[in-house]
């Protein structure tokens, strides 16, 4: 084991171990929310891509790396618009001019 | 390592601080927001510095290019499709991102074996490299599965669908993978057999997925996330890149614990729901004979008169009321009510909806606001002094038959809808709930069934409470 390995190594199992710890107690409410939370974070797969991108070198290597930033990107952005999206709903109390106006119509 | 490079890993290991305090902040309701905002500041942190780093090394235009059409192409599509997604197709929606991020780990994978296929590679980049692909792979077919079995595509059915063969073509395909993998790993290179091991992952992710009913699917969908954030991080180790290796290892980490909350909150273990879908089972057929009983149907107004008249109503929604988005419908009823001095509350099964927390999702965004609405352990002993139980498109979670065993919903956790002075289920037909079993609540002395689509019901009933 290369020495660079087993500090990626080290960072590997402590940043599990932050995961864990990380998600303890979450009330129920919030599974659906915390879990596309999380689902947007591996989305940094992009900067993976982008170097992918970065060093291909024949077409294979260009159309690959097209649809894995293409793909990465659709992670980051649809994650983090959807999770914002539902989390904004969630308020203490209605806001009154909402409620009232749909209460009219009704 | 110069300064350049140096600020670039400085960036990088502030983005993946950020997700960390992100996650924290996501554990509360109060906080939840802002969390998610500081995870998504990070994200733009470190993929602002790769852009930065990958200016330095003066890479070339066509990169460029690949980058900025993939960006807006992804871009695009994930802006378009997070802002027009119906709340109550969200879970689908979820997995389809989680696929997506699946697939681009082990395309990189894919493309760094092929770029140093000519040269030597290291037995750990190989090593990775496989893990990446195959976890990649199979988290990429069976995501986009399990989204389709939630948007109840034809080829993808919701029901538990057993693979022909089943446990044999596991093995086969496991054995593919086995001895592909060692024979890349004893030091041979071979493109094509690194393309045998990706193409048993895709087969693998969709025979693992099919044959789990739609009910399981949040749980699954929870552990397929869980599985992505490995790959990246797997990926991370491939490139030898540290946040994609902290960002992967957290998520790994953190939706494996979400997904035993999940399959908790439901009374399954994970093993349980991995192995054999809800209700494929013999046992369904037999359990299916529920003592009998005859079925009240009751009108409209006679509702609008036990409602209006009640002291205290307390609410089950299920995810009949969020595919008939009669949201909005409750809510207006739920007020008419409380003007004439009735107490209205919520009663949420976790599981309520498609995923553990959907339903409080829902009615948020209907604007009921969150302290009315009640958790299962802590409203059950309030239905014994509620006049009237309103049941809107529940069915299993309101099943007195769980409390019995030999059924195959017993021991599942429920709300104790029975308990209630008197109680109205609106519900389309006597169809079955995702058990496949007959609900006991219906043919209940107590209960008046108002067969309606919820949101027509409710309306109806918004109408007859207004008249009297």
């Amino acid at each position: 084991m290369t020495e660079e390995l087993l500090a990626n190594f080290t960072i590997f199992v402590m940043a599990i171990l932050i995961g864990f710890a990380v998600i303890s107690k979450v009330p129920a409410t919030l599974h659906t929310p915390l879990m596309s939370g999380a689902n947007s974070i591996h989305g940094i797969v992009l900067v993976g891509a982008m170097i992918i991108a970065a060093t291909a070198h024949d077409s294979v290597g260009y159309l690959l790396a097209l649809v894995a930033v293409a793909f990465a990107t659709m992670n980051v952005v649809g994650g983090y618009v959807v999770t914002d999206r539902m989390l904004q709903m969630f308020r203490k109390r209605p806001s009154p001019p909402a409620s009232s106006s749909d209460r009219t119509e009704g | 390592m110069d300064n350049l490079d140096l600020l670039v890993r400085l960036a990088w290991l502030l983005g993946a601080a950020m997700f960390v305090i992100g996650l924290m902040r996501m554990n509360s309701p109060a906080t939840a927001r802002n969390g998610n905002l500081v995870s998504a500041a990070g994200m733009a942190i470190a993929i602002g510095a790769t852009a930065v780093l990958l200016l330095r090394d003066g890479v070339d235009v066509t990169a460029w290019v690949i980058i900025a059409i993939g960006i807006a192409v992804g871009g695009g599509l994930g802006l378009y499709t997070a802002r027009s997604v119906a709340m109550t197709a969200m879970p689908q929606l979820v997995s389809l991102f989680n696929a997506v991020g699946g697939g681009a780990a082990a395309l990189i994978a894919i493309e760094e074996y092929l770029s140093r296929s000519s040269g030597d590679i290291a037995l750990d980049t190989t090593v990775f490299v496989v893990l990446d692909i195959l976890i990649g792979a199979i988290t990429f077919t069976g995501s986009l599965v399990a989204s389709g079995k939630l948007m109840g595509l034809s080829f993808t059915p919701s029901r538990p669908v057993q693979v022909p063969g089943g446990r044999l073509v596991t093995i086969g395909l496991a054995a593919i993978v086995v001895l592909g993998s060692v024979y890349l790993f004893l030091g041979n290179e071979s493109v094509p057999v690194m393309l045998l091991i990706l193409a048993a992952a895709l087969v693998f992710g969709v025979t693992m997925t099919l044959p789990i009913g739609g009910a399981d699917m949040p749980v699954v969908i929870s552990l397929l996330n869980s599985f992505t954030g490995t790959a990246v991080a797997m990926a991370g180790f491939v490139l030898n890149n540290v946040v994609l290796i902290i960002a992967g290892a957290l998520v790994g980490a953190s939706g494996a614990i979400l997904t035993n909350l999940m399959a908790k909150a439901m009374n399954r273990s994970v093993m349980n729901i991995m192995i054999g879908g809800f209700g494929a089972g013999d046992s369904v057929a037999g359990a299916g004979a529920g003592p009998g009983g005859s079925v009240r149907e009751l009108g409209v107004d006679d509702a609008a008169i036990q409602l209006a008249y009640a002291s205290s109503v307390i609410v089950v929604p299920g995810y009949g009321l969020a595919v008939a988005q009669a949201q909005h419908a409750v809510r207006e009823l739920a007020e008419l009510l409380e003007e004439r001095g009735v107490d209205v509350k919520y009663a949420i099964h976790p599981v309520a909806g498609r995923m553990p927390g959907h339903m409080n999702v829902l009615l948020a965004e209907a604007n009921i606001p969150y302290p009315l609405l009640r958790e299962m352990d802590d409203i059950n002993p309030e239905f014994e002094r509620a006049d009237v139980a309103l049941v809107i498109g529940a069915n299993d979670v309101t099943n007195p038959a769980a409390r019995r065993p030999g059924s195959p919903v017993s021991g599942m956790p429920i709300l104790d809808v029975d308990h209630a002075k008197a109680i109205i289920v609106i519900k389309r037909s006597m169809g079955r709930g995702y058990a496949g079993i007959d609900n006991e609540l219906y043919t209940n002395d107590k209960t008046g069934m108002l067969f309606a689509d919820a949101k027509e019901g409710l309306a109806n009933l918004v109408a007859a409470v207004k008249g009297l």
